[in-house]
């Protein structure tokens, strides 16, 4: 099983993100070798200018897509964490789609089977094409720890200053 | 392949749709985007239709690389008709996520013809085609319009280009509009769509959009990220296109109050560095680009509070220094109106601006304003005016909204002197007397006033000229700005990332032929781009005008001289200068002297089947 140290996924930003897009082009073109958002596991949302993230697969752990499918077609990688699908054995019922509260896993437009995010062989092209650099390959423990060492930072601007 | 090879034809009085390939000898004649676009419009109408008429095709349609991931060309779609505003051909281009979809769903245009008996939209989804009733999206903005159905059909990822209620009452400077702030903006598009009675294009696609060579396609697109984020962006990215109003009050180049001054003592108020300082909350952009060029602006407090928009300079300017208002605030109050109503935000301004100078001169009163004080810099008159524009209020809201060449028209008493326009379209924000090759320029647009056409005032503004004089040459240099700029937008990319085409027309064709598999050079790309203005040309002569006298300045600009202080004082256009312009760009472009392309000229590009329309009018030149 891979330590929180590990085990990455791809976070996006709020604060950085415009909704864009790049992410869903930059995903279906390495997966399907085609131009086509409804074939990329990341998608962005825009609700309006000034809100907008792009959401992928977040590696739950005890994720409840693998417990909802009804068939066992789901299971969850012992290495890194992704969902993995066996295609003989989803029928795309859509019951892992129910599941996800993110909207992470989603039906395949043409196979009509389920597909998520597999972080593209440990180097993830949506990460790497992201204009805004919004979209981070990288693990929740970074992810807290960023925030805390950022609110402290904030808190002790004056501190900070006379360390110099 | 990039293109879809398919044209999607919608007859609006029948409710018939019919699906016919792609001519893939015209789309590599005309590219696609307003070049395939105006061929289709020549090809589906007669001489001499009427605009609002429904035998008017309405023609929507994409580029060769749209629905890729190709930076700002990948997210591009046009809408070609004649125009209500100019009586002559009109082109208008936006970005956003609307092309794209329409791609996705199987086509690269469609063409409306006839008129629905009651108001409907549009639903495109894939290969399903209907015309659904909309009578509950009567009066909507775009905005409100694209959330209602993007709801009522339960899918937020469905596309929507849609007009306000400015382009159902038919104003000729109505708009359409898709992803909030992206507009199709000039030329009166949204009142020929709600002459039509089509309130909105939805569209939803699945399909993949394919190139046909990805990883070069890919390697290629990277260099341009890449330089998207260098110097030939940095405008836009930075303080955004805002910065000119600083720049061309310098240069005594900022219309004010009309065209009555060229600089604005309120520059500093409306300026792009306060307006970043003070207003923008965001910077976001379109789909597949990666530039980022959108400032979103929101006023925090007073009686504006709340407003947001997009701001870009051309609005920023026809609302504030040409009404003479320097209050920020009610210019972003005024351009979000002109959002909700889908009004042309230029034109909107230079309306205003005019009616202001009438006022001011006593050629309307407080009569035909209702009480309104319509004074220069009233910011209340400003924000009011545009209100009974966008729902043809009173007199004066349904006069204005005709555009300043029908409403001088109408109001007679020589307010025809007042109205900046060149063909019935309004000018945008460059004083033609101190940028004398963009004087020039728009003068021989083919839609009308336009910056976009040429974009003359660059080597003006750039002091690669004598700004203050026309003289031989900058002929050649208005034709290679336009034949450039018709390449541009018929590739439909992004003028704003034109910077990163560092290598011009051979990135270009690199670009076409990597996604689409068709050889494309530099040099057939040029000739396109000289083929699309000598169709446009044309088109405007089938149409009654597209002649010499058509090509002309507003009468300010060549009667009134520059007033302000500084090293443009007392400039102005005459008529001798102007007319060595016309004769040097006439003959630079294998024209006649009244500017009418020869028949050897059309042969040249392959335009055989037009030279009986100008035979026609050279002989009845003679």
């Amino acid at each position: 099983m891979p330590t929180i140290h590990e085990k990455k996924f791809v976070s996006g930003d709020p604060s950085k993100c415009i909704g864009c897009c790049v992410c869903e082009y930059a995903c279906s073109m390495k997966h399907e070798n085609t131009f086509n958002p409804t074939k990329s596991r990341i998608r962005a949302v825009r609700l309006n200018s000034f809100v907008n993230l792009a959401v992928a697969c977040r590696l739950c752990e005890d994720p409840p897509c693998v417990a909802a499918c009804p068939r066992d077609a789901l299971s969850q990688s012992e290495e890194n964490g992704i969902i993995l699908v066996d295609e003989d054995k989803c029928n795309g019922c859509g019951w892992c789609v129910e599941a996800c509260d993110y909207g992470a896993i989603q039906l395949h437009p043409e196979k009509k089977v389920v597909f998520t995010c597999d972080l593209c062989d440990g180097e993830p092209s949506c990460v790497e094409w992201c204009p805004e650099e919004a979209l981070d390959f990288t693990t929740k423990d970074i992810i807290s720890q960023k925030a805390r060492i950022s609110a402290v930072k904030k808190l002790f601007q004056e501190a900070l200053k006379s360390e110099h | 392949m990039s293109y879809a090879k398919r044209i999607l034809y919608v007859d609006l009085t029948t409710g018939k749709t019919e699906v016919k390939p792609l001519n893939m000898k015209l789309a590599k004649d005309y590219i696609g985007g307003i070049g395939l676009g105006m061929k289709l419009w020549l090809d589906h109408s007669k001489a001499g239709v009427d605009p609002f008429s429904p035998e008017n095709p309405l023609i929507f349609i994409t580029g060769p690389l749209t629905g890729t991931m190709a930076p700002s060309a990948g997210n591009s779609y046009a809408v070609v008709s004649k125009s209500p505003l100019t009586g002559g051909i009109n082109e208008s281009k936006a970005h956003g996520f609307f092309g794209p979809e329409l791609k996705r769903a199987g086509y690269d245009a469609v063409i409306f013809t006839g008129k629905s008996e009651k108001l409907v939209y549009a639903w495109i989804d894939d290969d399903s085609v209907q015309l659904l009733d909309a009578e509950h999206l009567k009066g909507k903005s775009p905005a409100e319009t694209d959330e209602t159905i993007r709801e009522e059909m339960g899918d937020f990822y469905i596309r929507v280009s849609a007009i306000g209620e400015a382009g159902e009452k038919l104003s000729r400077v109505g708009c359409l509009i898709n992803d909030e702030f992206r507009a199709i903006g000039r030329g009166g598009m949204g009142a020929v769509m709600g002459s039509k009675n089509l309130k909105a294009v939805a569209v939803r696609g699945t399909n993949d959009v394919d190139v046909a060579n990805l990883e070069e396609f890919t390697e290629f697109v990277r260099t341009i990220y890449e330089r998207m984020k260098g110097p030939a962006t940095r405008k836009y990215r930075t303080l955004g296109t805002p910065e000119n109003v600083l720049v061309l009050n310098a240069l005594a180049a900022l219309p004010t109050r009309n065209f009555s001054q060229a600089t604005f003592e309120g520059a500093e108020k409306v300026s792009g560095e306060y307006l970043n300082e003070r207003y923008v909350k965001k910077i976001i952009g379109c789909a597949t680009c990666g530039m980022r060029c959108d400032h979103i602006a929101l006023v925090p407090e007073g009686e504006y509070k709340g407003t947001t928009s997009r701001v870009e300079f051309e609005c920023l300017w026809s609302l504030g220094p040409l009404c003479g208002v320097d209050r920020l605030d009610a210019i972003i109050e005024a351009i979000s109106l002109c959002n909700y109503y889908g009004i042309d935000g230029i034109s909107a301004g230079v309306i205003v601006a005019f009616a202001m100078d009438l006022y001011e001169n006593g050629i309307i009163t407080k009569k035909d304003t209702d009480g309104m004080d319509l004074s220069f810099g009233n910011h209340e008159a400003l924000v009011e005016t545009i209100k009974r524009m966008g729902t043809r209020k009173g007199w004066l809201g349904d006069t204005l909204a005709e555009g300043t060449m029908k409403a001088a028209e109408k109001i007679g008493k020589g307010a025809e002197k007042y109205a900046n326009h060149i063909k019935g379209m309004e000018l945008p924000g460059y004083d033609l007397r101190t940028l004398k090759t963009a004087a020039l320029g728009f003068s021989v647009s083919f839609r009308g006033a336009c910056h976009l056409r040429s974009g003359a005032y660059s080597p003006d503004m750039k002091g690669k000229v004598d700004r203050f004089k026309i003289e031989k040459g900058r002929g050649k240099i208005v034709m290679d700005g336009e034949d450039l700029y018709n390449v541009v937008d018929s590739l439909i990319l992004c003028k704003f990332s034109r910077g990163v085409m560092y290598d011009g027309l051979k990135d270009m064709a690199n670009y076409y032929t990597l996604a689409t598999g068709i050889e494309m050079t530099p040099e057939d790309l040029l000739k396109a781009g000289e083929r699309i203005n000598n169709l446009a040309r044309v088109i405007n002569i089938r149409e009654g005008k597209g002649t010499r006298e058509y090509d002309n300045l507003p009468w300010k600009i060549m009667n009134v001289p520059v007033p302000d202080e500084g090293v443009a004082k007392g400039v102005v256009v005459n008529q001798k200068e102007f007319d060595i312009g016309l004769d040097d760009y006439y003959s630079v472009r294998g024209w006649t002297k009244e500017g009418i392309p020869t028949p050897e000229k059309l042969k040249e590009l392959g335009l055989n089947d037009l030279v009986s329309i100008v035979k026609k009018k050279i002989g009845s030149k003679k």
